[in-house]
């Protein structure tokens, strides 16, 4: 077959482009089954799991464990909200929606603003909280309840609303995606069946949708297991995993922080891996039903 | 029965089902209101507050906004923030200019020439899939690379180019760069190539036919086609980046300063309020750009 002409060098381009994206990582991987005696650069010495035991105690004053179920949990608490939420806004914009461009507008504001300033408004309107809450307390005279009360901000207030300000813009793009080439056919049919709507969802929408929003949760999990900027002043005293882990680039020194990089993406892995399998498995049950 | 591609029935829906619309988009828009529209109008408020030591102290006062440009009316030394935009600014072009060039020849070497569309649906799943792994590590990555004693300064004094490592490699304005492009290529190559897949392609025949070179046909027809992705990754670029401060931090080795930066450090020193005016200048900044993008293309639409 004639190549188009530029074929060759683009070829060598993109081939480029995937080294460039993947070399560095693999070299991470490589590195964090370093021996004891190993450092931060190679050559490699030795072949263990050293570092990886090492990072299972803690590394200095950070308590990895914890903060990995904490991210573990926060994740899996944005992914079903992103689910929910989507779906449900993707149903709401199938229909004549009152104000629903502006709310679309206000979606992917959220999308393109900087991260930053995301996460400082929602730090702010805690702090502001708090200070609301503590005035209320003391004018209601509840020392003892004042006395114990910390802060409004946490892992499931702010940073989980700081998280699907974030994860939910996508969603609704997704749940766009899939309403466009959806066929109301099977809908109208249902109906005229006799089905109640929620039966026309639960047995018809769903079951054609699943494995797009099954993708959905997965991107939900996965953006949500990643994120630092908009989680970085909306989480109060406790730190994510990766807020640990970006402190920990100044002060570890040992393929410690390179063990840390491979549990995390073999995290994600697990993830997508679990995803591409329901959505394989959600497919082919559509298959047998038609 | 009504044909399935029929519109709606009724093109005035009951009210009911109006309401039923809304009750499904409440959620969503909650999760909006609560934590972006209240948010945002808190930094507005509170970058005119005042502040000491311990707290916030509500009122209506511009210092914040003198603070920050303080001194910047002398013309012998650019003032902090002024130098800090500047740089925040080389960054964004850099990374922005160089994500666009590899952006669109990967896009356009996925789009135009991948003929199978299985091969295409892989190579593109390939680029995508790092995409998927923490941007911390991602960045770190490049450390046992670029260090002192990493690979290319290994490589460099093995080959006898150079006696001494090269130390402007890491934490320096070039791993810093480096760091952003391999980040966030990806968010130039998702919509330039969603772009590109959308051209007919009997476009680029006719061009083809009407005795176009490659060029021409590339700049005339594939350019203004792809120009909604390219807009839609420029600003997906250029806002992470004017608002980074984690890839700064970590591969400037703490030496840069970015906007973003300055943003964080007074608000754990708990300058809310020097933070949040920081923050509304940040934003209208940015504002103008994505608004100068896209009006750029418009009138170069209609020329």
């Amino acid at each position: 077959m004639k190549r188009a002409p530029g074929f060759v060098p683009l070829a060598f381009v993109f081939a480029l482009f995937v080294l460039f994206m993947y070399g560095p990582m693999f070299v991470i991987f490589i590195l964090s089954f370093q021996g004891p005696e190993g450092g931060l650069t190679f050559p490699l010495r030795g072949l263990s799991l050293h570092w990886f035991a090492k990072l299972a105690e803690g590394l200095g004053v950070v308590d990895i464990g914890a903060a990995l179920r904490r991210s573990l949990g926060l994740g899996l608490a944005v992914m079903a909200c992103t689910v929910v939420f989507s779906v449900l806004a993707g149903l709401a914009f199938r229909k004549k929606l009152a104000g629903g461009n502006t709310l679309f507008f206000i979606v992917i504001a959220s999308l393109i603003m900087p991260s930053i300033i995301v996460s400082l408004g929602i730090g702010l309107e805690f702090r502001l909280l708090d200070g609301g809450i503590k005035w209320a307390l003391e004018t209601l005279g509840m020392q003892d309840t004042l006395d114990n009360y910390g802060t409004a901000l946490g892992l499931f207030t702010s940073a989980l609303g700081a998280h699907l300000t974030w994860t939910l813009p996508f969603g609704l793009l997704i749940m766009f995606a899939i309403f466009n080439r959806f066929n109301p056919a099977f809908e109208e049919a249902a109906r005229d069946l006799g089905a109640t709507p929620w039966q026309g969802f639960k047995h018809v929408v769903l079951p054609l949708i699943a494995p797009s929003v099954v993708g959905i949760g997965m991107f939900g999990f996965t953006l949500s297991w990643d994120e630092i900027a908009r989680t970085s002043q909306a989480i109060g005293d406790v730190n994510t995993l990766p807020l640990e882990l970006q402190g920990l680039t100044t002060t570890v020194t040992t393929p410690s922080i390179y063990a840390i990089g491979t549990v995390t993406t073999v995290v994600s892995f697990i993830v997508m891996g679990i995803t591409l399998l329901l959505v394989k498995f959600l497919g082919r049950k559509q298959k047998g039903r038609s | 029965m009504s044909t399935p591609t029929a519109p709606l029935p009724s093109p005035t829906p009951a009210p009911g089902r109006s309401l039923s619309a809304w009750w499904q988009a409440t959620p969503l828009t909650a999760v909006f209101a609560v934590f972006f529209l209240v948010p945002l109008a808190l930094i507005l408020m509170v970058s005119f507050w005042d502040f000491n030591e311990y707290e916030l102290l509500p009122g209506f006062t511009f210092k914040n906004y003198i603070a920050i440009f303080d001194g910047c009316g002398n013309t012998s030394e650019m003032c902090v923030t002024l130098k800090t935009y500047l740089s925040t600014f080389k960054f964004c072009f850099m990374v922005w200019l160089i994500t666009l060039v590899v952006g669109f020849a990967v896009s356009y070497f996925l789009a135009f020439h991948i003929q199978s569309q299985g091969t295409q649906t892989l190579l593109f799943v390939l680029c995508t899939i790092p995409f998927w792994t923490s941007n911390v590590i991602r960045m770190i990555s490049w450390v046992p690379l670029l260090g002192r004693n990493g690979l290319v300064n290994q490589g460099l004094m093995g080959a006898g180019l150079v006696d001494q490592p090269v130390e402007w490699l890491l934490f320096s304005d070039f791993s810093v760069t480096l760091a952003f492009v391999h980040l966030y290529t990806m968010f130039m190559i998702v919509p330039i190539f969603n772009s590109m897949m959308r051209i007919d392609r009997s476009l680029l025949e006719a061009a083809n036919d009407s005795g176009a070179s490659g060029w021409q046909t590339l700049w005339n027809v594939i350019v203004p086609l792809s120009r909604t992705g390219i807009i839609i990754g420029s600003i997906f670029v250029i806002t992470i980046v004017m608002g980074d401060f984690v890839t700064v931090g970590v591969m400037g080795g703490q030496q840069i300063a970015s906007i973003g930066k300055i943003i964080q450090v007074q608000t754990s020193y708990l300058q809310f309020p020097l933070a949040a005016a920081n923050a509304v200048i940040l934003l209208a900044i940015v504002l103008m750009i994505i608004w100068a993008l896209t009006r750029l293309v418009d009138i170069r639409k209609e020329l």
